[in-house]
């Protein structure tokens, strides 16, 4: 938050209090507001790389510590040029969205679940809560066994991944749809299925939307995990192998990905709450 | 068609809120329900609408239901209950969704109850574009839909401004000298209830009985310039509800 208050006193009516004449009320409100800035982001980061690049070419920053941005650039060139770019892309694009929009959509129908039915809420709410917190790493061996070395285990990992904070931003939606609305749906005699259809789930969209940011987000994260093992192509498997040869310019090249790839991924998001909750102000 | 509340006795952890209530409403009456807050109103009217089962006492309807009423009992509510993601023709389509009604006759419902509440040019509106008065002419018009016997309303005027108020107020006495529905009318406002009411049942604070019941025979439609006359019953109810109201101002409450 910015905490800019202007702080004006203007210095001609500053002797006027004493002699009781005519003087402007003293203006108090500023500040606290913030305004939209649009170039400022782009220029923050032009700025970092300049200097950044500056910094690799003076030899202050090690080349050994952190290639240069046009290293890892002429890395993602080359990347491109060998066609490598698209097979890598291809592979981590396609595990994350069937790991992603089957995660999503199992999170959606448990939320549900809990939230219209106490059984389902006495019974799922205490296993979600237990199983949520462990890193679904961890248990890669396990998908790895359970579902065989190639795409299962991967996609599996990030099934899991996006499926329990979906879950939670479901069920915590619907417990915040307003109750009037219900109540209403119930006067008029509406079905259950209606009420349901719609109430209860448009009313609880702004919840799972902003629990599909987050999500999406963690499938990222866990891309890089699913590709430890058993995978030849995806951004993932390219940033371990530059890792484990060292190959920072790669290695920077390929994180550059993955953030360009959440930049869209949350651009998409935008433009889906945009389209579904145009009836917010 | 009539509605009978039979002996209604209700209780909210442990406190008793409802006592021994029993009040009928009948064809084409306007019965206004007043007290302090916190009196059980509310709860009254839900379990008069069935949203709510009463510990003691029942709730029956007598009569033959009037017919093409798809909801004989239907609410209108103190904060309008629209739906934000649906335009005006929306909400009151929801109403009737339900029903089985093929497209073009519930599209004719629509427009008919938009007409009859002056909402035609709104039909495309979402709720948040409108005023709160508009927003509750909506619900008016979305209850009409259903062409309800009895109406419901609990404190349909009181989240709007006074002048907003007056608006309404009179849109209700033309609706009813037209229409003729029957309504129970719940408000904390005694000049709403002395403008409306054919009968105020005054009810006592928690836990609530009724105190006293006042007739009003003069016509609705005539009371908008017979207001010194009203403004003589509407002081009558008050000093009937003065002591209670002051009582009920000091009570720590934990009941909604």
């Amino acid at each position: 938050m910015s905490h800019d208050a202007t702080r004006d006193v203007p210095a001609s009516h500053a002797a006027a209090p004493e002699t009781g004449g005519q003087r402007p009320v003293p203006f108090r409100g500023g500040g606290f507001v913030h305004r939209s800035l649009g170039p400022v982001a782009p220029i923050v980061f032009l700025v970092i790389l300049a200097v950044w690049e500056l910094g690799s070419r003076s030899g202050f920053i090690s080349p050994i510590a952190l290639p240069a941005p046009s290293e890892a650039f002429g890395a993602l060139i080359d990347l491109f040029q060998t066609g490598m770019l698209w097979k890598h892309l291809g592979a981590s694009l396609y595990r994350l969205i069937v790991g992603w929009t089957l995660g999503s959509l199992l999170g959606i129908a448990v939320g549900l679940f809990i939230g219209l039915f106490s059984l389902a809420r006495a019974g799922l709410l205490p296993l979600v809560s237990a199983l949520f917190p462990i890193p679904k790493i961890a248990l890669l061996p396990l998908f790895i066994i359970w579902f065989g070395i190639g795409e299962g285990s991967k996609v599996a990992t990030i099934l899991f991944g996006t499926f329990f904070p979906t879950v939670i931003a479901t069920y915590g939606g619907v417990d915040n749809v307003d109750r009037t609305l219900i109540r209403m749906g119930q006067s008029f005699g509406m079905s259950w299925l209606s009420i349901v259809r719609k109430i209860i789930v448009p009313g609880a969209m702004p919840a799972i939307l902003s629990g599909f940011r987050i999500s999406a987000s963690i499938a990222i994260v866990l891309l890089v995990a699913a590709e430890m093992i058993g995978a030849e192509f995806g951004v993932g498997a390219y940033i371990l192998m530059a890792g484990a040869l060292f190959a920072l310019d790669q290695l920077i090249a390929g994180v550059a990905l993955l953030s360009v790839i959440g930049l869209i991924i949350a651009w998409l998001i935008g433009k889906l709450e945009k389209r579904l909750l145009s009836w917010r102000t | 068609m009539q509605l009978l509340l039979r002996n209604i006795t209700h209780h909210y952890g442990g406190r008793t809120v409802l006592d021994d209530i029993s009040l009928t409403v009948d064809d084409g009456e306007i019965v206004c329900i007043v007290g302090p807050s916190g009196c059980g109103k509310s709860t009254l009217l839900r379990i008069a609408g069935g949203l709510e089962k009463p510990d003691a006492g029942e709730a029956l309807l007598s009569g033959p239901e009037p017919e093409g009423s798809l909801n004989p009992l239907t609410y209108i509510f103190q904060d309008f209950a629209l739906l934000p993601w649906r335009s005006v023709e929306g909400n009151v389509s929801l109403v009737l969704e339900d029903h089985g009604i093929a497209a073009a006759e519930r599209q004719a419902i629509i427009a008919d109850v938009l007409a009859r509440t002056s909402l035609s040019d709104f039909a495309k509106a979402l709720p948040r574009q409108l005023s709160g008065g508009m927003k509750q002419r909506v619900a008016i018009a979305r209850a009409l839909a259903v062409k309800p016997a009895i109406m419901l309303m609990d404190e349909p005027l009181s989240a709007l401004d006074s002048q907003t108020r007056e608006l309404l107020m009179d849109d209700l006495v033309a609706l009813w000298t037209r229409e003729r529905f029957s309504a129970c009318y719940v408000t904390h406002n005694l000049n709403e209830a002395v403008r409306l009411g054919r009968r105020i049942i005054v009810l006592s604070r928690r836990p609530g009985r009724i105190r006293d019941v006042v007739e009003i025979d003069m016509p609705l439609a005539e009371r908008a310039d017979r207001l010194a006359e009203l403004e003589t019953l509407q002081r009558r109810v008050w000093e009937i509800m003065r002591e209670e109201a002051r009582e009920a101002d000091r009570e720590i409450s934990d009941v909604a």
